[in-house]
This record gives C-alpha cells, sequence and structure tokens, in this order.
C-alpha cells in the first residue's frame, strides 16, 4: 500500500503539481426507486416509470428501498468504509426536474464513512464517504444554448427521478489525471464486481465530478479548489482535469486566484466554463428529513452482507501475481474477466506464464464463457511438451472458441505437428543457400541489419514450413550457423 | 324514510344497519343539509355529491345482497381539504392547488372507504393548515355554527363547523398544534389528536411532517374514539408510522365504569396560575371539570413544566422550518395554479408570490430564515434541543401521571378580525402545541361555555398510545355535562 507522494505534473510547469478529489455517482441496479415503488430501469419511454412518491406529488412519503442500502453496504464493505447509523437529509433547492424541490440525500451522518481504495498501480486513495441519495428527473432544455436561463421551453422526463444513487466521495488523493482514470477504473470494477451498480458511464449511471486544484511541489496546503461538472469520459475527465490544473496554475502566474467554484467542461472547446454565477450561490439549508427515520444496519445484517461478498478486484488481481503476473497483466486479465478461467487451467497442471500471455494476449472480455479450464489446459500443455509452436497455439485457441472441438483435433486438421530439428535444420540450410547475398549480410551485418534479415529468414522458413516451424527453435539454428 | 339525526356516528351507522334508512338516503339527507346551511358556514369548498351518492349505492348494494359491510357503512363524512382524496379537488384552501385532484387516496381516505363511510366532501380549513381562526383559507373563512360572528378555530375549522352544524356526524381533521382540538372546543365538539406515528400520514399534504396527525371530530367521546379505531395502524407507505398493536379505543371507554386508581396531573402553567392570558371564565370551566374528574375517583395533583413556557417559540421555529421545505415542491411546474411568462426561475417565484397567501408567506420566510447557514444552530438547532428536552420531560411526567390536564384553549371563539397581529393569533395555541412537539394524544372535550355563552373544552393529554386513558377522563367529563 502506497499512500500519494508529491508529484510533479508532466502537465504543468516545473515546480507545481495537482491535488485531484472524486466524487463519483453511481446509479444503483435496483429493481425499483429509492423511495418509490416505480421501476427503476434505464431507456423507457419519457415519463412512463414514475409513481406519486417519485413525482412528489402534495401527501406522499419516502419508504427506503432495502435492496438500495445492501448495495451500499456493499460497496461500503468494498471500500472498507466505517458502516453506521445514518440520518436522512433533505437537501433543498428549486429546480423543475426535481419534483420535491429537495433532494432526500445524506448529509452530516452518511452510511458509508472513512474507508480506501487500492489501485491497481499499488496507489491507495483516501475515501471520505460514500452516502446515498435519490436521483432528480432529466431537463431537456429546447432553446440557443442548451441551457435552462434562455430557453424557449424545457421537457423534463421523471423517469430518472429517485432513482438510488451512492455519492462515492474521494479524498483529494490524486496526483495526476493518470491516476484520476485509474481510480475511476478501479472503482466501476468494485461496483460491478458487487453487483450494486452496472457502471456504465455512457448511460450515465455512473458519473464523475471533479474537484481540482495546484499546489508547489512538494506543499501540504489545499488551495482553492474548483468542481468540474459535465465529464461524461475517462477521457473528458483527464482532459478537463488537465484543463482546469493549467488554468489555475496559469492565474497564479499572472498573481491572480482561482474562486471556488462549479464549473462545466465544454467537451468541443476543450475548456471548463464557470457553472452557476456567484450572486447565486446556494444554500441547500439541508435538515433531517422528518418523513424518514434514521437508518441502522444491525451488526448482524452488515455480517450476512460481508460473508456474501464476492472476490474484489484487488483480491483476484493478487492471485493471479501469485502465479506470476506483472501487476498490469493481472490488471487487463482481471478487467476481462478470464481470472478465475486462469486459475483453473493452471490448477489442472498447465504452465502459468503461458496461460497467463493467452489471456492477456489471445483471448478478449468475455470469452471465458466460451472456454473451459480442460481444454484450455490440453492446449498450454500440448503447448509446453513442443507439439504445438507458439504460433499454432495462438491459432488453435482462436478456433477453440468457435467450436467444442479439442486442441489436439484442431491442430491435426491443420497438419500442426512437431518438426524435429535435423528436419527444420535441413530446410534452414536450403533457405540459407537460396539467398547466399542475405546470408552473408546476416553473417557481417550490425544488430540492426541483422534483426532485419532474420524475419527474412523466419519468413521464408514459415512459408516452407506453411507456419508449423517453431520460430525461437529457427532463430537458434540461424545464430549457429552464423557463429559458426 | 325516516329522518337522520346526525348528532351522532353510533346511532346513524346502527339506523343504516337496521335497515331503518338506506345508506344513500342518509347521504342525500346530509347533501341536502350542507346545500341548505352551508352557503351561510362556507365548511365546505368542495362538495362530492356524485361520487358520495355512488359510494352509497355501493354500501346498499352490499347489503342488499347480504355481504357484510364496515363499521362506519352508510356514515356521511367530511374529510379535511388537505387529505388527499382520489377523483376529489383537494386544494389545501390555497389558491395555489386550486383545481388539483389527487390521483390516489390517503390511507385514512382508503380506510374510510374500507369502512363503508361515505365521503361527501372536503372541509374548509386555513391555507395549508397555517392558522387557528380559518381565516387564512383562500376559499374565505368559515363561521362558527354557534355565533356567526365568531371564527369556528382552525385550522380544521371547516370540519368542526360542518359537525357543530350538524351537516354530518363525523369528520376528519388534522392537528400539527392544536387543529382539531383547538376547532373543537370553539365549536363544542369533540376533537381527537392521535398519537404521532399512530395513524397514517400517506395522503396528508405535509405541513410540518414531524408534527402532522389526522385527528377525528364529533360530537361524542364514543364516537370520536370508533372513527379513531377505523384509522388507526402501521403503514409501510408511511416510514414513521409506528408498530405495535393498538388497543381498541372504543372498548376502553365503553367498559369505563369510573376513574379510580388513575393518577391526573393538572398543568400548573395552563391553569390559569401560570401563564397570563387565560380568561376567567375558561379556568372557571376547567376548574369545574376538574372536580367531576376527581368525583369520578381519579387522583389529581397540580404539576409543573416550566419547560412549557418556551414550546411556542420551539414550535414556530421548527414547524417553519419542516414547512418551508415541504411547501418548496408547489412551483407552477406540474400541477396546480402556473405565473405565466419568464423563464423558469421567474415563473417559479411569480407563482409561489401569486399563489400563496400572506400566512403562508410568512412562514415560508420564517423557516427558510430559520435554517439558513449561519442560523441553522442558534435557531432550528436549538428549538431541536429544546424539544428533546420536553420529550424527556414529558417520559418523566407519565412515569408519575396517567393523564395531564388543561384547558384546550386560554379562550373562547373570538370573533373574526379580531387577531390581525399574527402573534396574538400564535399565542392562541399555548395549551395545544406540547403534546404535538412531544408527539403525545390529546383530546378536546366541551364543558359547558365561557364568556359571549361560547363553548369551552377541557383537555387531555396521555402518553404514546394513551388514547383509551385519556378518552375515558374525557368520557368522565362529557357525562357530568349531560348530568
Amino acid at each position: 500500500m502506497t499512500k500519494p507522494v508529491s508529484e510533479q505534473s508532466e502537465h504543468l510547469p516545473q515546480g507545481w503539481e495537482m491535488v485531484i478529489g472524486l466524487e463519483v455517482h453511481a446509479e444503483l441496479a435496483t429493481e425499483s426507486k429509492m423511495f418509490s415503488p416505480a421501476k427503476n430501469e434505464f431507456g423507457a419511454a419519457p415519463n412512463t416509470n414514475v409513481h406519486p412518491v417519485c413525482l412528489g406529488l402534495p401527501g406522499t412519503l419516502p419508504v427506503v428501498n432495502r435492496k438500495a442500502v445492501e448495495y451500499s453496504i456493499r460497496i461500503g464493505l468494498a471500500l472498507g468504509c466505517e458502516i453506521g447509523r445514518c440520518v436522512w437529509s433533505r437537501k433543498n433547492y428549486f429546480y423543475p426536474d426535481m419534483p420535491k424541490d429537495y433532494q432526500i440525500s445524506q448529509y452530516d451522518l452518511p452510511l458509508n464513512g472513512e474507508g480506501e481504495l487500492e489501485l491497481p498501480s499499488g496507489l491507495t486513495i483516501g475515501i471520505e464517504r460514500a452516502h446515498m441519495e435519490e436521483d432528480t428527473g432529466k431537463s431537456t432544455h429546447v432553446g440557443e444554448s442548451g441551457r435552462i436561463h434562455d430557453a424557449g421551453y424545457s421537457l423534463v422526463d421523471y423517469n430518472r427521478s429517485g432513482v438510488p444513487l451512492i455519492e462515492i466521495v474521494s479524498k483529494p488523493d490524486l496526483r495526476s489525471p493518470a491516476q484520476a482514470k485509474e481510480y475511476v477504473e478501479e472503482l466501476r470494477s468494485v461496483l460491478v464486481a458487487v453487483g450494486a451498480s452496472d457502471g456504465k458511464m455512457e448511460e450515465g449511471s455512473m458519473r464523475v465530478d471533479a474537484n481540482v486544484s495546484v499546489r508547489p511541489l512538494g506543499s501540504d496546503e489545499l488551495r482553492t479548489r474548483c468542481e468540474i461538472k459535465n465529464v461524461n469520459s475517462l477521457r473528458s475527465l483527464t482532459r478537463a482535469i488537465e484543463y482546469e490544473a493549467k488554468r489555475h496554475v496559469d492565474l497564479y502566474d499572472a498573481e491572480e486566484r482561482p474562486v471556488q467554484e462549479t464549473r462545466h467542461w465544454d467537451e468541443e472547446a476543450g475548456r471548463t466554463r464557470p457553472g452557476r454565477s456567484k450572486e447565486n450561490a446556494e444554500d441547500y439549508r439541508y435538515f433531517p428529513d422528518p418523513d424518514l427515520v434514521p437508518l441502522e444496519p444491525s451488526a448482524e445484517w452488515i455480517e450476512e452482507i460481508r460473508a456474501s461478498l464476492p472476490a474484489l478486484p484487488k483480491q483476484r488481481r493478487e492471485s493471479l501475481m501469485a502465479l506470476g503476473a506483472s501487476a498490469l497483466s493481472a490488471g487487463v486479465i482481471t478487467q476481462r474477466d478470464l481470472d478465475t478461467l486462469a486459475l483453473e487451467t493452471v490448477e489442472l497442471g498447465a504452465d502459468a506464464a503461458k496461460v497467463l500471455k493467452h489471456c492477456e494476449n489471445n483471448l478478449a472480455d468475455e470469452q471465458a464463457s466460451q472456454l473451459d479450464a480442460p481444454r484450455f489446459a490440453a492446449l498450454v500443455k500440448m503447448e509446453s511438451a513442443g507439439e504445438l509452436t507458439a504460433t499454432q497455439a495462438k491459432t488453435v485457441l482462436a478456433e477453440m472458441l468457435e467450436s467444442d472441438k479439442s486442441p489436439a483435433d484442431i491442430a491435426a486438421e491443420h497438419g500442426f505437428e512437431a518438426m524435429d530439428t535435423s528436419e527444420l535444420e535441413g530446410l534452414v540450410s536450403k533457405v540459407i543457400e537460396e539467398s547466399p547475398g542475405e546470408w552473408q549480410r546476416f553473417c557481417e551485418g550490425d544488430a540492426s541489419v541483422r534483426g532485419k534479415l532474420q524475419g527474412f529468414f523466419v519468413g521464408q522458413i514459415m512459408k516452407a514450413t506453411q507456419g508449423k516451424a517453431d520460430g525461437k527453435a529457427i532463430n537458434k539454428i540461424l545464430a549457429e550457423k552464423a557463429s559458426s | 324514510m325516516s329522518e337522520v339525526n346526525f348528532a351522532s356516528v353510533i346511532e346513524t351507522t346502527a339506523a343504516v344497519a337496521k335497515g331503518d334508512v338506506s345508506a344513500t338516503e342518509a347521504t342525500q339527507q346530509a347533501l341536502k343539509k350542507i346545500e341548505q346551511d352551508d352557503a351561510k358556514i362556507n365548511a365546505f369548498n368542495t362538495v362530492a355529491s356524485d361520487s358520495a351518492l355512488a359510494q352509497a349505492a355501493a354500501v346498499d348494494e352490499k347489503i342488499a345482497s347480504g355481504q357484510p359491510v364496515g363499521p362506519l357503512a352508510g356514515l356521511p363524512i367530511a374529510v379535511k381539504d388537505v387529505i388527499c382524496t382520489e377523483g376529489i379537488e383537494t386544494t389545501c384552501s390555497s389558491n395555489i392547488l386550486r383545481g388539483w385532484v389527487p390521483p390516489y387516496d390517503a390511507t385514512v381516505v382508503e380506510k374510510l372507504k374500507a369502512a363503508d363511510a361515505i365521503i361527501v366532501g372536503k372541509t374548509n380549513c386555513d391555507e395549508f393548515a397555517m392558522g387557528s381562526s380559518n381565516e387564512s383559507s383562500a376559499f374565505g373563512p368559515v363561521l362558527n355554527p354557534r355565533d356567526l360572528s365568531r371564527v369556528p378555530g382552525g385550522s380544521s375549522g371547516g370540519a368542526a363547523a360542518a359537525v357543530a352544524s350538524g351537516m354530518v356526524a363525523a369528520s376528519l381533521g388534522t392537528d400539527t398544534g392544536g387543529s382539531v382540538r383547538q376547532p373543537a372546543s370553539f365549536c363544542g365538539v369533540v376533537g381527537l389528536k392521535p398519537t404521532y406515528g399512530g395513524v397514517s400520514r400517506y395522503g396528508l399534504i405535509a405541513y410540518a411532517s414531524s408534527f402532522d396527525t389526522v385527528g377525528v371530530i364529533g360530537n361524542s367521546v364514543a364516537d370520536a374514539a370508533l372513527l379513531h379505531d377505523t384509522l388507526a395502524g402501521q403503514d409501510v407507505r408511511d416510514s414513521t408510522s409506528l408498530p405495535g398493536a393498538r388497543e381498541s379505543v372504543s372498548d376502553a371507554v365503553e367498559a369505563s365504569q369510573d376513574l379510580k386508581g388513575l393518577k391526573v396531573g393538572v398543568i400548573k402553567e395552563l391553569n390559569g396560575s401560570g401563564l397570563a392570558g387565560f380568561e376567567p371564565e375558561v379556568v372557571d370551566r376547567f376548574r369545574a371539570s376538574v372536580d367531576t374528574v376527581v368525583a369520578a375517583g381519579a387522583d389529581v395533583e397540580e404539576i409543573s413544566i416550566p419547560a412549557i413556557e418556551a414550546t411556542l417559540g420551539a414550535y414556530y421555529m421548527l414547524v417553519p422550518s419542516e414547512a418551508s421545505s415541504n411547501l418548496a415542491r408547489f412551483d407552477g411546474v406540474r400541477y396546480g395554479h402556473r405565473a405565466s411568462g419568464g423563464n423558469t426561475a421567474e415563473m417559479m417565484r411569480a407563482t409561489r408570490t401569486e399563489g400563496f397567501g400572506a400566512e403562508v408567506q410568512r412562514r415560508i420566510m420564517l423557516g427558510t430564515y430559520a435554517l439558513s447557514a449561519g442560523y441553522y444552530d442558534a435557531y432550528y438547532a436549538k428549538a431541536s434541543r429544546l424539544r428533546a428536552k420536553l420529550i424527556a420531560d414529558f417520559a418523566a411526567i407519565y412515569s408519575e401521571y396517567d393523564v395531564l390536564m388543561c384547558p384546550t384553549s386560554p379562550c373562547v371563539a373570538f370573533e373574526l378580525g379580531a387577531k390581525e397581529d399574527p402573534l396574538s393569533m400564535y399565542l392562541v395555541d399555548i395549551a395545544t402545541i406540547p403534546a404535538n412537539l412531544v408527539g403525545a394524544p390529546a383530546i378536546s372535550v366541551p364543558f359547558g361555555t365561557g364568556a359571549a355563552d361560547m363553548p369551552v373544552g377541557i383537555q387531555m393529554i396521555g402518553p404514546k398510545f394513551g388514547e383509551g386513558t385519556i378518552c375515558r377522563v374525557a368520557k368522565a367529563i362529557e357525562e357530568a355535562k349531560n348530568d
């Protein structure tokens, strides 16, 4: 576990570092809404997934969705948060897509307190809190700018109104756009792994706001930050952070200061713009929601949920690293959900390095279901025994995904057979004889010439053997012949 | 067809059950009486003749086919216009909601319908239940049936006046700071406010969520008990409704012989010898009521609850705070009144400026201020601590006493326009708000008259789920009055 350290930003002039904290909103994958029996579903016709409660009709009252609380506890446990008694609070402000003109959220007593998230690179990022709240509806402002203030008219879809959300607030521990991206990716993997959210940024079920400030390298001060909203992809996130941090440095260089404000990322223009004006600074008048009672999950319930948690991405990566995978490839393989297959295959006696290499280079997301460990192990064992070259193994593996055939049958169909060394030596000699000029340059040339010509000879021999030869063996013979 | 005397829930339902009168006939008579008398009293905002008659016909059909009917079968009943009724306009007596027809029934309305009661209309009240005289209604004031120059009390003024004038035998009111008990006292009828959480609030348009309760108004303690029993119970749609078995209040009232063994505390601050402002005639009637309770065998003592003095301040911080948030949704976007022109923010501002009356705007402003950054601790948080202290004080008192007693109101019904200054109006609530601050059940029962021959109400306040006990004491007082 490594805590973030001061880091000169590659995007900023010498002597500056970035300080980034992220607020990630994730919609919880419940059947119904946070406080209402209406369906929680993406993509339905506007205003069809509604009920008097999530429309905020007069007289209606909220009732907490137990599943949403369970999902939030799953997330809290995965992030190592302190979980305890929490109080629902009202966040008051007027907006047409918020039917009650207040949002039910958690304020001074959130469900999940402090925790942390360890990233694949080994950095540990602090979690400030992860609280529950309800989503707003969705407005479409019809007018020139698409903004509410000069809209000709606005349309509101309340399908999203009241969808359960968890807001995960990180500490200002991130130091670069790349770390921010890694944090979001890892958090997304955790949310998906515990089954609490589908984590789809493109459908808006996961949304990220970035708090950005800068400071002199090595300082521990926290300077004025700006909150960047409207960041709809990881690419936007990294661009927005980079832009905003530079803007701050430019301000300090000009002996000005950034003002604390919410800014919107304009993807097309590649810049952030001020959001609400300072004159309209919001006072949300938080107070405990008198329609709800404090939520106090019992210790038994929390333990029951803990016991049902699947292995988390971090634990899964660690299992692969125990087989010798690098942190990076362990991350890739886990991301593709191939880790269980890899572990089972190695368990059956297949060579771990070869298994990991196939998973990283030759298998894509969700292909684990098209392959089982015994067939995969049979393939890798053939490869280890020298019955298949690496190239042949890759070809066979690709066909194994398309059918139930055994690797031996597929290899036989292709006529893939191990070529014995003497046969290969004869072939190499023949090719050398046919290309004496190339051979001379190969023997006398420097490393780069030799490298190019090695490719030429391997290609010729592969052609002659219809790809059956082992590239490594050819290289070995070529080297022996050249030095003899 | 025999004439129904809407003086009693129990007699009306018995007449229907025996077949002396059909549900349809009972309903027609109630509708006729409303038509005759309400032009001068103004108790109803909406009279739901068609749906009432359809409901009555369905009840008669049930009776004719021998199916079992509910305990309130054929009873015409009025519902305060802050409680949602499916298909019947519900306005909160406010211009901002005028014309709104809820697509759903409040839980208490569902329960009335399940009991086969007939909903004849929606009663006038102070706008959003904010007031103590029914003068803040956008539909005009309700007049006191006893003296048309006087107010019926509030905020459930229409509900109390409808019963007091004999248009209906029963009505539902709501009580946030005395809004059932005080108008019952002013109109000379019985008003019962339940334990907070005892009756579902689902479908009651919120004024102050942690204070609001649905109460009942009738002509007798027995009627109030029966109505309450029909409404009580936990509701999964209201997270603040309380679990646990409820005793039958009707049974407790019926079984009660005397008050022997009951320990009754008379609240010193509210009996005329403590806080100022209690009319001498009210104090006289109260002392006489205490005598009847002693005569019925109760052990009565005077007790002091010094925290009562600060309750009015705490109440008028917390209630407007909740109201400022609860009433935010009336913004012209989805339902009700919408002002024309401007962008969205301007439309919302204009809608609320036009749609809300002066008293509602005053309380929204007060509450918004109390919750604002920099003021929260001094106002909202401090008032909450005071409330917590009062709850603790009452809990300690109830470990020694079964019931507390005081007058319902320091005064009898006053003349329209007599209390123009909002503060003097707020002071009228001094004896009723403690029960709302602590969530206790309380009842007002008439006991003779005071100044200008206007009725005086006596209040009993009980511990959580102590409805049966307060009703027993109320019944003893009611019987003494009848002697």
